[in-house]
């Protein structure tokens, strides 16, 4: 009786066995890891392009005009020119229009739903501000082109104010762009704000507070740094924007800072050149590249920051 | 007849000077109340369809502390917060009867609650500074009322500090932010901040079960003081401590009131058999 189950002869082995089983496992591992391969390195291989046609497009055009020159013509036939500034104003004037209009809604529906609101409107208000984060950029800018500009812009500024107010604008661009990074900065932002303790609050609230204090006292300033996260993520993602600011913005590289006028943004080029008929090799190709490069350095440093804010925040309550 | 009390209820009313001056109106059972600062009457709170209390009828006497026992889930907590409608951030949370501060319903409709709170403050099992300057943390609350002159808010903190037993350790590091002090300065912190909006009555949830028997020490210390001026309902694990601090025990058992007296009387011979086997450590 005993020796039947001694413990001898009942205890499975250490060793691996080759079976059907583990080998399988051992395929789906190897699958999974392409798939993970694949991506990084697509990623590798685009930043690889952009920095050898960066650098080509340098071996041609020195870096002091790039940086130095005011004028962005690269398709003028006499006597191109690569002064990057115009295209850099368009994007952060852009960006900062968007900003004006979508940080403080944003942050205001985040308050809303992290501190004002009841279960069930968030329930309500959640799904509806999603919805908004999934239009496609495009029905964004014709909604700028057909609907801002003739319709909000042109009466007020232009009727009312005797402002010059064009179909292609800074303006309309940057309320459209404003208007959809909104899901972005509240989702963004109400994470940050329900992550300060429920403490903080009972504590306020105990010695008198009002809601109103509560949020302005004391959660804003205990989630600042996260909320600015928040908005350069935000940000970073308006100045990356494309379709949105192609349409609304126009294709005019112009150095201003008048938002009633058009301008071109870094993404609207790259857009221009990609659809157009530059060829391959071309200077004009080789700058959508440099542009492109750019443009991902600086939405790229932007994150970084917004992460590292982030992450400091988040190690602070835990 | 519990003689693992009788000790520190022999030292503490060694320590303690005469009844002060208050006089005794009504009691409960064969034991005399001083004034009642806080009374409930046949009080009921539901969390949604859950019923957390029943029927809980009792006076918390006028400048003298209250301690408030019983195993865990009984409802010590959710009594406490009604005493300030802290409850009332509570989703689906229904009150039913009456809570009576100085006479008057602070469940009445016309009643404000920010109003109430500012009389009646709280202090947390979890002691919760702002992420703020010591100054700032105890100047909150005259802020809030309005107050911006500097001189008068750093009287007011300095005063707060002093009473909470905090001015000797942070006066030179006012500035230093709050989170940097020990668990035991904090929580004192977070008394000195409750103090600042200069209440009557100050509701303390298990306020020394996170800290240090010495840190603990030194809260005590600081509550037995403060009843000269409070009116203190403290929630508390450590029959000890209830025995140290308090002048009335109220044990509640499965969201009811089982008995509430003199604390001396409950730990040397309670009237009802549950409490005894509570203080006694047979179950909870
Ligand atoms: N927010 C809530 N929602 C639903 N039920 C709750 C909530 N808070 C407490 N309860 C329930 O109400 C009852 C009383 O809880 P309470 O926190 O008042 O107990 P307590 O006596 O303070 O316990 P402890 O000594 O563990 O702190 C418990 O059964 C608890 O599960
Ligand atoms: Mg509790």
């Amino acid at each position: 009786m005993s020796s039947e189950f001694s413990p001898s002869t009942s205890r499975p082995s250490l060793y691996r066995r080759w079976t059907l089983s583990t080998l399988k496992e051992q395929s789906i591992r190897v699958l999974l890891f392409a798939c993970a391969l694949v991506s990084v390195a697509t990623t590798i291989g685009i930043i690889g392009i952009l920095v050898v046609e960066t650098g080509l497009f340098f071996s041609q055009v020195s870096v002091g005009a790039f940086f130095g020159d005011t004028v962005w013509a690269p398709q003028s036939s006499d006597e191109p020119r690569f002064g990057i500034w115009p295209l850099a104003c368009g994007t952060f004037l852009v960006a900062g229009v968007a900003g004006l209009i979508g940080l403080p809604m944003g942050l205001l529906a985040a308050l809303y739903l992290s501190e004002y609101a009841s279960e069930r409107s968030r329930s309500i208000l959640k799904p509806i501000l999603e919805v908004l984060a999934g239009i496609p950029s495009i029905v964004f800018g014709y909604f700028g082109l057909v609907f801002v500009t003739p319709y909000v812009l042109q009466p007020i500024f232009m009727n009312g104010l005797g402002i010059d107010v064009g179909p292609f604008n800074v303006l309309s661009a940057g309320i459209v762009v404003g208007i959809m990074i909104i899901p972005t900065i509240s989702s963004l932002s109400e994470d940050v704000l329900r992550s300060v303790p429920q403490g903080l609050r009972e504590a306020g609230l105990a010695l008198g507070s009002t809601k109103f204090d509560v949020s302005v006292r004391i959660i804003l300033p205990a989630a600042l740094s996260g909320i600015i996260a928040a908005f350069l993520l935000a940000l970073s993602r308006a100045i990356g924007e494309t379709m949105a600011v192609t349409i609304a913005a126009g294709s005019q590289p112009d150095l201003t800072l008048n938002v009633f006028r058009p301008v071109e943004t870094m993404t609207a080029y790259i857009v221009l050149i990609s659809l157009g008929e530059a060829a391959e090799g071309s200077i004009e190709k080789r700058s959508l590249y440099v542009v492109a490069m750019s443009l991902f350095l600086i939405t790229l440093a932007m994150n970084i920051v917004a992460r590292f804010i982030l992450r400091r925040y988040r190690n602070e309550y835990q | 007849m519990l003689p693992s009390f009788s000790k520190v209820i022999a030292e503490k009313n060694a320590n303690q000077p005469p009844a002060h001056g208050t006089q005794v109106a009504h009691g409960v059972g064969d034991s005399p109340l001083h004034i009642p600062k806080i009374e409930t009457r046949d009080l009921n709170f539901f969390y949604g369809q859950r019923q957390a209390l029943f029927n809980i009828t009792m006076s918390v006497p006028q400048r003298n502390v209250t301690a408030l026992i019983g195993p865990s889930g009984c409802g010590k907590s959710t009594f406490l917060r009604t005493l300030n409608r802290m409850n009332d951030i509570v989703d689906g949370a229904r009150v039913e009867g009456t809570v009576l501060l100085e006479g008057i319903d602070i469940y009445n409709p016309n009643v404000d609650v920010v109003a109430l709170r500012k009389r009646v403050g709280m202090v947390f099992q979890k002691s919760n500074p702002f992420p703020k300057s010591v100054f700032d943390n105890v100047a909150y609350g005259p802020r809030i009322g309005g107050l911006t002159d500097r001189r008068k808010l750093m009287e007011i903190v300095e005063s707060c500090l002093k009473r909470a037993a905090l001015w000797e350790e942070v006066s030179h590091r006012l500035k230093d932010s709050a989170l940097a002090l020990s668990g035991g300065q904090q929580q004192r912190l977070c008394i000195a901040r409750a103090l600042a909006t200069d209440p009557e009555v100050l509701l303390m949830d298990e306020p020394a079960s996170a800290l240090d028997p010495a840190s603990t020490a030194r809260v005590e210390d600081l509550i037995f003081e403060l009843r000269r001026n409070y009116t203190i309902v403290i929630v508390t694990h450590n029959m000890q401590q209830a025995a140290r601090v308090s002048e009335y025990t109220a044990f509640f058992f499965q969201g009811k009131l089982i008995e509430i007296d003199k604390t001396d009387q409950i730990f040397t011979k309670p009237k009802e058999k549950e409490t005894e086997d509570y203080i006694t450590g047979r179950f909870g």
